[in-house]
């Protein structure tokens, strides 16, 4: 399934007609070709694309080798698009089609240790009706003696955001190949400057 | 990979904007031209008030100004984007004189207490504007009132 890799620069909104419609805008590509994988040799085929070249001397020895392979510069991030086998040595935003539906992959902007009224929408206790420094708390988390004990996966309080996220058909409205920019209806997992992977959408049409 | 963000992103907005938006401020009363449809039949509908609040920038692609009137002795406000393009028109009609930014606390006054007193200063650089322009005969532009 094709895809590439870029950064999410920012979201700004745009005139569609009469309609004002959000945008996140992406900086994609071109990403090198950096290994493709075969049946015979991998027992797979699929491709690994490179995404912002790192300077020679921040590259380790591996990953020069690797990438003298194939003839770039050693990559920040390195992701494989599994049956997919683009004919360039390069994919750029080329490959995708203005108005296509798009699946958006990043990491959520992490929260830190988050309690359960932000983390799940737990709805909190009362305000007042005798309530005691407990307005966020999730109340009970479980019954008595049977069962005794706490259910596994009981939502509480804990870690929450730095996760990977797919946002699933989104509308691709523009594409900018000159200047290697996707404008994609709608928000995308994660802060501006993250790492982003955007593949054609899996979702079946409604 | 190298960006400026902040180029990228104008430069997508920027065939959006309005390069001819009279210069007004919260205070100021504003006629907006605007474009409605109903059906298939579209027609302009002019709401005229006061300006009581201008959010997210002054002239970016999102700002947004807030325009108050009273009709038929209630206060209705309307969020107006600067930049629509539902906006067939945008005239000032009169020049109010504020100290704050956000006229919020007119929503609590009725009648003859909810009055802004006239700018004059800013209402006659208007008028000279306006005769300057009418002088040489090439800008059309409206006469403030008031």
């Amino acid at each position: 399934m094709k895809g590439i890799l870029g950064t999410k620069v920012g979201m700004t909104q745009v005139w569609q007609g009469d309609r004002l419609v959000p945008v996140t805008v992406v900086l994609a590509g071109p990403c090198p070709v950096v290994q493709r994988k075969t049946p015979e040799t991998d027992g797979y085929s699929a491709v690994q694309l490179g995404w912002t070249e790192k300077r020679e001397k921040v590259a380790n020895k591996p990953e020069l080798g690797h990438a003298r392979k194939a003839g770039v510069g050693a990559q920040r991030h390195l992701l494989e698009f599994r049956d997919y086998a683009p004919e360039e040595s390069s994919v750029s935003v080329g490959i995708f089609e203005a108005g296509q539906k798009v699946d958006v992959t990043g990491t959520t902007k992490g929260r830190g240790m988050t309690g359960v009224m932000k983390r799940w929408n737990f709805a909190g206790l009362p305000a007042s009706h005798g309530v005691k420094k407990k307005h966020r708390s999730g109340g009970s988390i479980g019954q008595r003696k049977f069962p005794g004990r706490v259910y596994k996966g009981k939502k509480m309080a804990g870690h929450y955001g730095s996760e990977r996220v797919t946002t699933v058909g989104l509308e691709l409205l523009e594409i900018r190949a000159d200047e290697n920019l996707l404008l994609i209806k709608g928000a995308i997992p994660g802060a501006n400057g993250g790492l982003i992977v955007v593949k054609d959408s899996q979702r079946r049409a409604v | 990979m190298k960006y400026n963000k902040g180029a990228i992103l104008r430069a997508i907005e920027q065939p959006f904007l309005k390069t001819d938006l009279p210069e007004f401020d919260t205070g100021d009363t504003v006629r907006v031209d605007y474009r409605v449809s109903e059906g298939n039949r579209t027609r302009v509908q002019a709401f005229e008030g006061v300006v009581i609040a201008r959010q997210n920038g002054k002239e970016g692609a999102r700002a947004t100004f807030t325009v108050r009137k009273i009709s038929f002795g209630t206060g209705v406000e309307r969020i107006f984007p600067l930049h629509s393009p539902l906006i067939g028109g945008l005239t000032v009609v009169r020049r109010g004189r504020t100290r704050r930014a956000k006229l919020y606390y007119l929503r609590d006054l009725r009648g003859k207490a909810a009055r802004l007193k006239t700018d004059v200063s800013r209402q006659e650089v208007d008028r000279a504007a306006f005769r300057a322009a009418k002088k040489d005969k090439g800008a059309k532009r409206q006469e403030p009132e008031g």
